[in-house]
Parts: structure tokens; C-alpha cells; sequence
């Protein structure tokens, strides 16, 4: 397998403008004849799905939800970064690129991300343009915000809602391709198979969630826009269908997965309450803007936080990193607040820190908190029954956001030709690391401004022949589909599906969450072979094929993430240093911080299925930095 | 706590329904209203008897996906909440609940408490947008916005398209839907050039779709999770009496 990033060369600043004209293009009145799929309609997909059909393509769009409007784009809260520079506060084009390939650990591809960067100043203009209500000041001009990592404001944002807001602007434009029919949306369906016919990806097998029917579709090219895998951890924040099924199904057939690893686990997440729980929610990263983060300097300090007098507080961010504060990264939010809690210093000696906004509160009163961040707060209030104006936010981290993904190259094509990869199914932009309202520019930056362009190209250049849904590989991924959903229902067992979800949760949060060894590792790669042989045997699927049926299409999906969990323990076994989200315990410096070791893991690791009988392979892109200098990242 | 459940069950869109009684049994008040259900639905399922079907994704209140009637209230007794949001303490040990499926001509059951509102979507698709391509819009600063103006079209732009109105409403109608997508647009200058166009061709699909007209009994306001504000139907009826008038 080869990893070609495909890069242009040349100046950083040239490279996307120079390979937007190196590109072909498609000639206006073809570009009907041309077919193209999309799976997912979050802001990826939508944003692609809506401006190919504005293009003139011919899209046929997929989503698992019952409208294209509730992916789950549609929860981020905090916001989106963007290089406008307008509060004046010192940031470019290249700042933002800086800070991302710095808050990413220098685990990304410098060309990537320096477009990502540029095209950053399209989105707000899109979005405004649209009818997006971001925040603005009294003057009628768009407000700002700082975020984790950076020392600029340069987030955009809508209240807490900013990804609701951003999702509805991408779901209008979708809509009015819908009506313009150049886009055929398929609601309640999801994507069980890729088909590949002479190495292109040509089509995709899916299941109406609603009376359970397996359809074929041809295409020219597929688009998968399907999101993150951070369920594989049972309980996260993303919402409760979101899978890996599509992508990993797009892996078995020769796409490669890149950095499996790489998850983020967000330091302010509501803490688990108890084994009923379904779901972890988040308080955006906004919060820490003005919330502060302690916990008290006693070990099994069981006093109310009111209790507590400031002497006996530890406000252990600010204390370790004098100029982030309570603005260090994710990753390093996240790990602080693990390493107080196992001190057993964590609230009442649990698993949680306080997020006090007591001093704000005090200096700028609660009516300006509210407007900020009345929705989070009133949310944090009807979970919890606390009331966060008076009694600080308890918060821990969760598993949030997925940095790996499908490895893409330049264009965003996977190693599957004709498989192109969005938004956060793909692993392209943000290396071992996150930086907040990134997630939200990455995926807008993905549909509207770079796949409209390279996906044109493939289409000019690839000049595949016509391939209907006749062809036997098309017979052959629907056999497939369908022995596979009847294994399952034909599966005698006796425990529910969840309940080997929720053991796979607790297998990866010990041994593959935010801290990692190779002995634990090891363990977790035994553990969840064992478990994986013990559902196909045991697990209870309720029902029939032919109607909608929960059950079913949870296990297909806890099937999947039964193997990618194994993926993400070798990959985090075979990357023996820390970066990022990813901390091997045996990799860390005296103080604690992790340790990043360029020579010898200065490269995306991309995993080639070979088959179920064999282990996968680790191939490497190795990365080169011509414009960020790598040091160790300090936030101190 | 103990809690007994009147839920509705229906095969398909075209079977005949009936309320089930389940218990719930050992419910912790931290639960949320679907985690209580998730319990009796995993019981069910160990059972080897088919679940509970309902509609539910993001479970934090702004997906939208979640449709319960509880007790004769869509998304249950609490207010400015989805049923997602809804927890257990809400609830006393030894009540009975009841939980249906919205009830509307225009939203067909599918399964059980599932419902099909892809009507909605027909309504955005008649022109609930600002018809601008991508890389059309001209730098984002350019057009300076009131912040009142801005902070009220963003009041109507947090519809989360969950249909609870619609449930609430005794004729069934779609004007708060409809009106808060209208309203939204409309106080924005983007919003401008399609406006009047906009107005009628939404409001034609809305009654396309089977929706009832609005009688001004406000449950709407009163049932949404949002707490969009039923002056929503105020513009939208305003626009759309401009729009008649004018002969657009």
C-alpha cells in the first residue's frame, strides 16, 4: 500500500491556490452525468452534499437520522475559529495554522493544515451569508471569544448552539438543492457495505432503518462523511447512533485507517452518575473562559465547595501553566483533572473538579454569564438539579472527538480511489490533538471549499467506465450485507446488545483511554478478542430484518466497533511515545507532561486490512514540518 | 422508585395501536426519562420480546429526534426541556405514566412512539433558506446587523425541529414551525430579497402537508422545548398578508 499525500510543493502560502489551477475541472453541462454519493449530512456531508448539487452533480445524500438536520453537528456548542483577525488581537492566516499544527502535538500534515487555515475566512462569510445568527456587538459587527490554545480570539460563535446554528445553514442549503432536485436525499437509511469494481469505489449497499429493504447504488464517486468513532467508548458524548460502521466497512475493503489512537477525551463533560447511564454530556470548553477550574488541596475532601476557603483551594491549572491558565489544550485539561482525581483529591474523593464561576460571577455580574452562557447552564441545571450560579459545575472528562479517521491525501481521497473522506471521519487536520472549535472549521472547510474542487478532478481525471448495479461485485457486497444481518438474527443468544457495548466501553476507557501502556494494551487487545467471539456466540437479537428494528442496527454497529476497538489498542501499542490525546505512560518527562519522540513517530500510522484470519498491517506517512518548528509543547 | 407505564404500540403504520402496561421497576430519580425506558426496553429485549420502538439520537435537547406525548404533554411535565432532558425526579414512586406518540395527521406513526415528520423537511425545502451558493456571500462584516435584530432572529433560528408544537396543537398546526423559520429569516437583511416569496411558498406547503391552521390557543409556545415565542405566527401572518396583497 502507498500513502502519496499528494501535496503541492512550493511556498506553504501558494500551495492551495496553485493546485486549485493544477486541477481539471468538470465542464459545466457533464456535470449532471456524473453521480456522486455522500454518507452523512452533518456539516460535512451537508456542506458537500449541498454545494456539488449546486454545482450541478447529480447527489444522492444518505443519513441514518430521520432528517438530514439532527447529524450531530448539531450539538457542538462553543464555536468556530476563524483567521479574521477583526478583534486586532495579532492573528493570521499563519497563527491559526501555527497554533493548529502546535495544539495537534505536530502529528499533522503542515499543507493540510495551512489550508484548512486559509479557507477559514470563507466559512464565516458563507455562513453569514446564509442567515447564520452569530453573536455580534452593539455595533452590528461579529463578536469573538478566546478558546483552549490559542491566545487569540478568534472564535466565532451562536450562544452555546454554534454547531446547531452552522448545521441549520448547511441543512437550508441542502434543502433548497433538495427542492432544485440536483440532491435525492435518503432519510432513515444507513451504509452497510462499500462496493469496489476494478479498485474504484463505485457504489455503496444500504438498509432502510424503517422496513429493513437492502439497496444497491452506483455512483462515479462516494463521499463519506459519517463522523467519529468515540461510541466505541460506550459512553461519550456523541450522540447514541453514531458509528464506525461506514467507514469501517470502507477499511475492510482496502481504505486505510489512520491513527486510530488519536482520541480526544474533553476535560468538561457532566460526570457519570451510574451504570444506567447512556450517554455523557458536554459543557463547552467556552465555559473555561470564565469558569475556574480546582479542586481541594486534601485528599477525600468531602465538604461542600462553599466549605471550602480559597486557602485550601488548589486552582491546579492556573498553578501549573502561569500563562494558559485555565485555557491549556484539551488533552492537557483532561490529564490534570485525571491526575488530581487519582490522587483522591477529586470532588467528595470522586471522579470530578469543580468549574467555579463564583469570581465572575462577582466581577461582571450573573446577567452577563447568562447571556453568554444561559442555554449551558440551564442545561447543566435540568441534569444535575444543581444550580451552577451558586454551586460550581462538576466536571470530568469523556470521550468526545476522534482525531483518527480514514486516511485521506491532499484531495481527500482515501486509498480506495473514488472514496473521498470529510470532516471527522477522516484523519487529515488536527494530528494527535484538537484544538476547541476546530472540529466545526474542519468539516465546513471539507464540504463547501475543498471536495467541491478535488472531487471534479477525480471525476475529469479517473474517467471510470459506466457501472451499473447489475455488476457481480454489487451481488456479491449485497450477499454480504445480507449474511451478515442474518447471522445476527439467526444468533441464539442470551445477553443484550448493550451489555457487550458496555463491556467494550469499560475494556477501552481502562487500558486505551487517557492514559495508556503497553501491558494494559496488550490486555485490552485479549480482552476484546475474547469478547468479540463471545457476542457473535451469545448476543440476542430481538426481531426481524423486515422492520425497524433498534436492536439490530445497534448490533451491526457494536459488531463493528467490537474489532475497531482491537485497531485503536495495537495502534496505541505500536506508537510507543505520548502525543496529545494519546499518553503512554512510559513516555512522559520528570514533570509528568508527556513526551513526544520525533525520531521515530513522526509519521501518521495507516492500517491495511488483510483479512479477518490475519493481523493488519501498519504502514507510515512520515511528516515533515518546513514551516513549524518542532519543540516539546509547553503551555507553561 | 417504582413507576408503572402506559405505552403505546403500534406494528406499523398501518396496524391497529393499543397502550401496554409495563412495570419500571428500581428507577434511580438521577435517570433521565429515555434511561428509564432503555432499562424496561433491555428487559424486554433479555425477555427475547421486541422493544419499545422510539425516536431519540442525541439525548442533551438539540437534536430534536425525541417525540414523546407524556402524560398528554409533549416531552413530559417539565418545561423549556425535550424528553431527553426529562429525569426521573420529575416523577413520584408508584405513578403511572402514559406515553404516546405525536398525534397528527401530517406525522404517520412508523412504529410505536416513532413518528414520520419528514413534512418538515418539505416546508424547509419550499424555501426556508437565503438562496446564496457557496462562495457567493460577500465578506461577513460588510453588513453590520442590529444586535436586538441579530438576538431576536436568533431566538426563532433555535427551532429544533422536534414537532412538539405540532403535538400540542388541538388542529394540529405547523405555525410556530413555520412561523420561526419565517421570522428567523426575515429580521436578518440577507433575508430580504426572498422574503415575501419565501412567506407564501412555505406557508403553501405547511397547508400542503395536512397541517391544521392556527386558532391562537398558544399551547405551541407553551409545549416548545425552546420557548419560541408565538409571535413568530404574528409575522408570519403579517408577511403573508403583505405577500397576498402585493400580489407576489
Amino acid at each position: 500500500m502507498k500513502l502519496d499525500s499528494n501535496e503541492p510543493t512550493g511556498p506553504i502560502e501558494d500551495r492551495w491556490d496553485k493546485h486549485r489551477f493544477a486541477m481539471k475541472l468538470v465542464n459545466p453541462a457533464n456535470k449532471r452525468k456524473f453521480k456522486v454519493i455522500v454518507v452523512g449530512s452533518g456539516l460535512a456531508g451537508g456542506s458537500a452534499a449541498a454545494t456539488l448539487g449546486e454545482l450541478g452533480y447529480n447527489v444522492d445524500c444518505f443519513c441514518y437520522q430521520d432528517s438530514p438536520r439532527r447529524a450531530h453537528s448539531i450539538a457542538a456548542q462553543g464555536g468556530i475559529n476563524s483567521a479574521k483577525n477583526y478583534p486586532n488581537d495579532g492573528d493570521s492566516v499563519f497563527r491559526l495554522f501555527y497554533d493548529t499544527v502546535k495544539g495537534g502535538d505536530y502529528r499533522s500534515r503542515e499543507s493540510n493544515v495551512y489550508r484548512l487555515s486559509q479557507v477559514s475566512l470563507n466559512i464565516i462569510d458563507q455562513a453569514v451569508g446564509q442567515g447564520v445568527p452569530f453573536a455580534r456587538e452593539y455595533g452590528g459587527l461579529l463578536a469573538n471569544r478566546s478558546f483552549g490554545g490559542a491566545q487569540v480570539s478568534r472564535t466565532f460563535y451562536a450562544r452555546g448552539q454554534t454547531g446547531q446554528q452552522l448545521l441549520l445553514g448547511a441543512y437550508q442549503a441542502l434543502a433548497r438543492q433538495i427542492h432544485a432536485g440536483s440532491v435525492t436525499m435518503h432519510n432513515r437509511t444507513e451504509m452497510l457495505d462499500l462496493v469496489v469494481v476494478d479498485g474504484h469505489a463505485r457504489g455503496i449497499i444500504t438498509r432502510n432503518l424503517i422496513d429493513g429493504t437492502i439497496t444497491r447504488h452506483a455512483a462515479d464517486a462516494v463521499v463519506l462523511a459519517t463522523g467519529g468513532y468515540s461510541n466505541v467508548f460506550f459512553l461519550s458524548t456523541n450522540a447514541m447512533g453514531c458509528n464506525v460502521t461506514a467507514a469501517f466497512r470502507a477499511y475492510k475493503k482496502g481504505a486505510a485507517f489512520a491513527n486510530p489512537c488519536y482520541t480526544q477525551i474533553h476535560p468538561t463533560c457532566i460526570p457519570v452518575t451510574g451504570d444506567y447511564q447512556s450517554k455523557l454530556t458536554l459543557m463547552s470548553e467556552s465555559l473555561r473562559n470564565d469558569g475556574r477550574v480546582w479542586v481541594s488541596k486534601k485528599v477525600g475532601d468531602m465538604r461542600p465547595a462553599s466549605a471550602i476557603p480559597d486557602d485550601e483551594r488548589d486552582y491546579y491549572l492556573e498553578r501549573r501553566y502561569p500563562s494558559f491558565g485555565n485555557l491549556v489544550p484539551r488533552d492537557v485539561a483532561s490529564r490534570n483533572a485525571k491526575i488530581v482525581c487519582d490522587e483522591g483529591r477529586g470532588v467528595g474523593g470522586g471522579q470530578a473538579v469543580y468549574l467555579d464561576f463564583r469570581d465572575v460571577i462577582a466581577r461582571d455580574g450573573k446577567a452577563s454569564i447568562e447571556a453568554k452562557y444561559g442555554n449551558l447552564f440551564h442545561m447543566y441545571q435540568k441534569i444535575t438539579d444543581e444550580d451552577p450560579y451558586t454551586v460550581p459545575m462538576r466536571i470530568f472528562p469523556a470521550p468526545h472527538y476522534t482525531m483518527g479517521g480514514l486516511w485521506v491525501d491532499y484531495n481527500l481521497m482515501s486509498t480506495v480511489p473514488g472514496l473521498h473522506v470529510l470532516g471527522e471521519a477522516n484523519f487529515s487536520d488536527h494530528g494527535s490533538n484538537r484544538l476547541g472549535a476546530s472540529a466545526l472549521m474542519q468539516g465546513l472547510a471539507d464540504g463547501y471549499f475543498v471536495i467541491p474542487y478535488t472531487l471534479g478532478n477525480y471525476l475529469a481525471t479517473a474517467k471510470q467506465g459506466e457501472v451499473t448495479t447489475d455488476h457481480p461485485e454489487f451481488a456479491a457486497a449485497e450477499a454480504a450485507v445480507t449474511g451478515r444481518i442474518n447471522k445476527l438474527l439467526n444468533n441464539q443468544g442470551s445477553a443484550t446488545v448493550d451489555s457487550y457495548h458496555r463491556r467494550l466501553g469499560r475494556i477501552m476507557w481502562t487500558h486505551c483511554g487517557m492514559s495508556r501502556t503497553d501491558e494494559g494494551l496488550r490486555t485490552a487487545i485479549a480482552e476484546i478478542a475474547a469478547l468479540r467471539v463471545e457476542f457473535w456466540e451469545n448476543c440476542s437479537v430481538t426481531g426481524s430484518n423486515g422492520t425497524f428494528n433498534s436492536v439490530l442496527e445497534r448490533a451491526g454497529r457494536v459488531a463493528d466497533f467490537l474489532e475497531l476497538g482491537e485497531l485503536m489498542c495495537r495502534d496505541a501499542l505500536e506508537r510507543r511515545e505520548s502525543c496529545g490525546g494519546h499518553f503512554r505512560e512510559e513516555s512522559q518527562t520528570a514533570e509528568g507532561e508527556a513526551l513526544r519522540i520525533d525520531d521515530g513517530f513522526s509519521h501518521v500510522a495507516a492500517w491495511e486490512y488483510t483479512g479477518e484470519d490475519s493481523e493488519p498491517v501498519r504502514h507510515t506517512e512520515e511528516l515533515s514540518f518546513e514551516y513549524v518548528k518542532l519543540t516539546q509543547r509547553s503551555y507553561k | 422508585m417504582n413507576v408503572t407505564l402506559k405505552v403505546w404500540r403500534q406494528e406499523g403504520p398501518n396496524s391497529a395501536g393499543r397502550l401496554e402496561t409495563y412495570a419500571a421497576s428500581d428507577i434511580s430519580d438521577h435517570m433521565s426519562f429515555l434511561e428509564m425506558i432503555d432499562v424496561v426496553n433491555e428487559q424486554l429485549e433479555a425477555a427475547g420480546t421486541d422493544p419499545i420502538a422510539f425516536d431519540h439520537d442525541c439525548r442533551e435537547g438539540i437534536c430534536g429526534m425525541c417525540s414523546m406525548q407524556i402524560d398528554g404533554v409533549p416531552h413530559g411535565p417539565d418545561t423549556g426541556i425535550t424528553t431527553c432532558q426529562l429525569h426521573m425526579r420529575t416523577f413520584k414512586d408508584g405513578d403511572t405514566i402514559t406515553i404516546e406518540p405525536w398525534r397528527a395527521t401530517a406525522f404517520p406513526v412508523v412504529k410505536d412512539l416513532v413518528v414520520d415528520r419528514s413534512a418538515f423537511d418539505r416546508i424547509i425545502e419550499a424555501g426556508g433558506y437565503i438562496s446564496v451558493a457557496t462562495g457567493g456571500p460577500i465578506e461577513a462584516n460588510a453588513t453590520p446587523i442590529n444586535k436586538a435584530d441579530s438576538d431576536e432572529a436568533f431566538d426563532y433560528a433555535t427551532c429544533i425541529g422536534c414537532g412538539a408544537c405540532v403535538a400540542a396543537c388541538k388542529n394540529a398546526s405547523a405555525s410556530l414551525f413555520t412561523g420561526a423559520k419565517l421570522s428567523h429569516l426575515a429580521l436578518l437583511p440577507q433575508g430580504q430579497a426572498e422574503r415575501y416569496e419565501r412567506t407564501l411558498s412555505m406557508v403553501a406547503q405547511m397547508d400542503l402537508e395536512g397541517f391544521g391552521a392556527c386558532t391562537n390557543q398558544f399551547e405551541c409556545e407553551a409545549a416548545c422545548p425552546k420557548g419560541i415565542s408565538v409571535q413568530a405566527i404574528a409575522h408570519m401572518n403579517r408577511d403573508y398578508i403583505k405577500a397576498s396583497l402585493s400580489g407576489r
